[in-house]
């Protein structure tokens, strides 16, 4: 554990260095949010087409859940609304909730199956919801890394971007 | 970014009206009848000036700016996607097409925040973002309606027309009794300010209910203000036009609307600005003698039409001197930056077309101009980007002006100099 963690920062270190791909969103559904399951030809060499899929699916349903509207969200909505919405002064939304499961699942996945792969999962909360973005990172040793040529240099620490806005 | 939004509005015939009802009718109101009015008329008002300000301070769901690597990405998609190469010719402007529920959406791509926006989401100008599910920018409430504050705007103007009907129904009320007890003229002078209220209670009675409603059916029918102003769902369009987000039926509708979860802000509001990261500059091969600096590309249009007098003075002054490149460059570099918008943003008063006239003007009269390969940035970032600009027309010069430009190279020095000045003197004159 201690070594995925410590391989995982390696990873972000090196960050600058990496090329990114981007999963767009796939909008064919409405307006929820759901991402392309479709492979990108970029991470051909570095991981397997299922594996890719099956994280995107995971991901989509876990959107899928937090915008789910039903009975508990009704009920959410109404009380929130029948205090004034003080309610989230003391407890998260279903939403948020949901977010702080993915975030948990894609640090989970990060350790566990790209960072031995050489590659970063990003989430796609801190992109405004845009894309899901794969960081593949050169591998020290490996002589067929990504041609210098898709190397994009930038900052590693990407600011959001942010409204001057004096009120809360 | 965005520009600073300043809350400029309140629905003041309200408040005036209850103010003074407060002071006036309330206390005779609340012997003559029951003082369960006051307080009514009391929990209403904050209840109006909680989702004022709740509708106003909230984030409408804006979408945040996509990152240079993200624009960069979507650019070699496009690219690859029309088949052409980066740079050169500009294909017409970008959309995508998207079948949601049997019904095609055309998704546009926003040149401000290099992203190609999602269904519903539109770009305000005012706000200068694209907002989710974009109802219509509300100068009363001096924000976005969008998303996330939907059923604040619409509970605000809701609980607002209650009040405004209360209030006015008191107001008469008040002066029946009163002239029941004194006469119709004496009422009238006891009170005067019932009058004055009555008359404003009236107007704005017609006026909120009637938003009231016309919200009560979009939210009904699932469709925002912008939508039901282009007509995009009607019936009128074609028979089988139907809205693709509508759940079926008015219920359903209503409660995703009013009591749907609500998504968490995409933006820090709390963080500092960071200064817009400079894109990477693509010069080709012909730029490289006009060498456009750094310095040079954060000039705003003022700096611009200074450099360009200047340009022109010296130019008449020493004609025969050779002029130094760096000058050329000045006057030569289109803004093309995406942080121009940003420090200029204060000089642009009002709606930003007349600075979108001067680069088109600047890019057709002065054809011997070159044009930089930011070109694809000029246009927009001074129109108002709801609808892709027309690059097209800018850059139906650009290959002649390129090979135009690619031969004033070759110029001895003083006939570079006197297009220089041309150059400047058309600069300025359609400043």
């Amino acid at each position: 554990m201690a070594t995925e963690v410590h391989n995982l920062q390696e990873l972000r270190r090196s960050a600058s260095l990496a090329t990114k791909v981007f999963i767009q969103r796939d909008y064919s559904d409405g307006t929820i949010c759901q991402f392309q399951t479709k492979f990108p030809p970029e991470l051909d060499s570095r991981i397997e087409r299922q594996l890719f899929e099956e994280t995107v699916k995971t991901l989509n349903s876990f959107y899928a859940e937090a915008e789910k509207i039903g009975g508990s969200s009704y009920l959410e909505g109404c009380l929130a609304c029948a205090t004034a919405y003080f309610i989230f002064l003391c407890m998260e939304t279903h939403y948020e909730k949901v977010l702080k499961k993915i975030s948990r699942y894609i640090q989970e996945q990060n350790e566990k199956v790209f960072a031995p792969r050489g590659l970063l999962l990003t989430d796609p909360v801190e992109r405004g919801m845009r894309v899901v973005s794969f960081l593949a990172v050169p591998f020290e040793v490996d002589p067929d890394s990504e041609p210098p040529s898709q190397r994009l240099p930038e900052p590693r620490c990407e600011p959001r971007p942010t409204l001057h806005c004096p009120c809360i | 970014m965005g520009k600073l939004r300043i809350c400029d509005g309140t629905r003041w015939e309200g408040l005036v009206c209850d103010l003074i009802s407060k002071e006036i009718c309330c206390p005779y109101l609340a012997v003559k009848i029951t003082p369960a009015i006051p307080v009514v008329g009391g929990i209403l008002f904050f209840f109006v000036m909680g989702t004022l300000l709740r509708t106003s301070f909230s984030d409408p769901g804006v979408l945040p700016r996509a990152t240079p690597d993200e624009a960069a990405d979507l650019e070699r998609q496009i690219d690859i996607a029309n088949g052409t190469s980066s740079g050169g010719y500009r294909p017409p402007p970008r959309t995508k097409e998207v079948i949601i529920n049997g019904q095609t959406v055309k998704l546009k791509y926003c040149f401000t925040c290099k992203i190609f926006r999602p269904p519903r989401a539109s770009h305000c100008s005012l706000c200068d973002n694209c907002v989710e599910r974009f109802d219509h920018h509300c100068p009363w409430v001096g924000n976005c309606v969008g998303k996330r504050n939907y059923r604040f705007f619409y509970m605000f103007i809701l609980s607002l027309s209650f009040l405004t009907v209360f209030i006015f129904a008191f107001v008469i009320t008040h002066v029946i009794l009163r002239s029941q007890q004194a006469g119709f003229l004496n009422a009238l002078k006891d009170s005067p300010a019932s009058v004055l209220e009555a008359v404003v209670c009236f107007f704005s009675v017609w006026s909120i209910v009637g938003l009231s409603g016309f919200h009560t059916y979009l939210i009904s029918s699932n469709q925002t203000t912008n939508e039901d102003i282009k007509g995009s769902w009607s019936n009128k369009r074609g028979k089988e036009n139907y809205n693709p987000y509508s759940y079926g039926n008015i219920f359903t509708n209503c409660c995703v609307a009013l009591c749907g979860p609500i998504s968490p802000s995409l933006i820090d509001r709390r963080g500092y600005i960071q200064p817009d990261t400079p894109q990477p500059a693509a010069p080709s091969n012909g730029m490289a003698a006009y060498g456009a600096t750094q310095s040079q590309s954060d000039m705003c249009d003022q700096d611009q039409c200074i450099q360009s007098t200047k340009f022109v003075l010296q130019a008449a002054a020493t004609p025969l001197l050779q002029s130094e490149p760096s000058l050329t460059s000045d006057e030569l570099h289109l803004p093309g930056k995406p942080g121009l918008g940003t420090p200029c943003a204060s000089l642009t008063l009002g709606p930003p077309t007349p600075p979108s006239s001067m680069p088109n003007l600047a890019a057709e009269a002065a054809l011997t101009d070159i044009l930089p390969l930011k070109d694809e940035h000029v246009g927009h970032q001074f129109l108002t980007p709801d609808e892709a600009p027309s690059p097209p027309t800018m850059l139906a010069g650009s290959p002649l002006a390129h090979s135009r430009t690619m031969h004033v190279l070759g110029l001895a020095s003083q006939d570079s100099l006197h297009e220089d000045s041309v150059r400047g003197l058309v600069k300025l004159s359609s400043v």
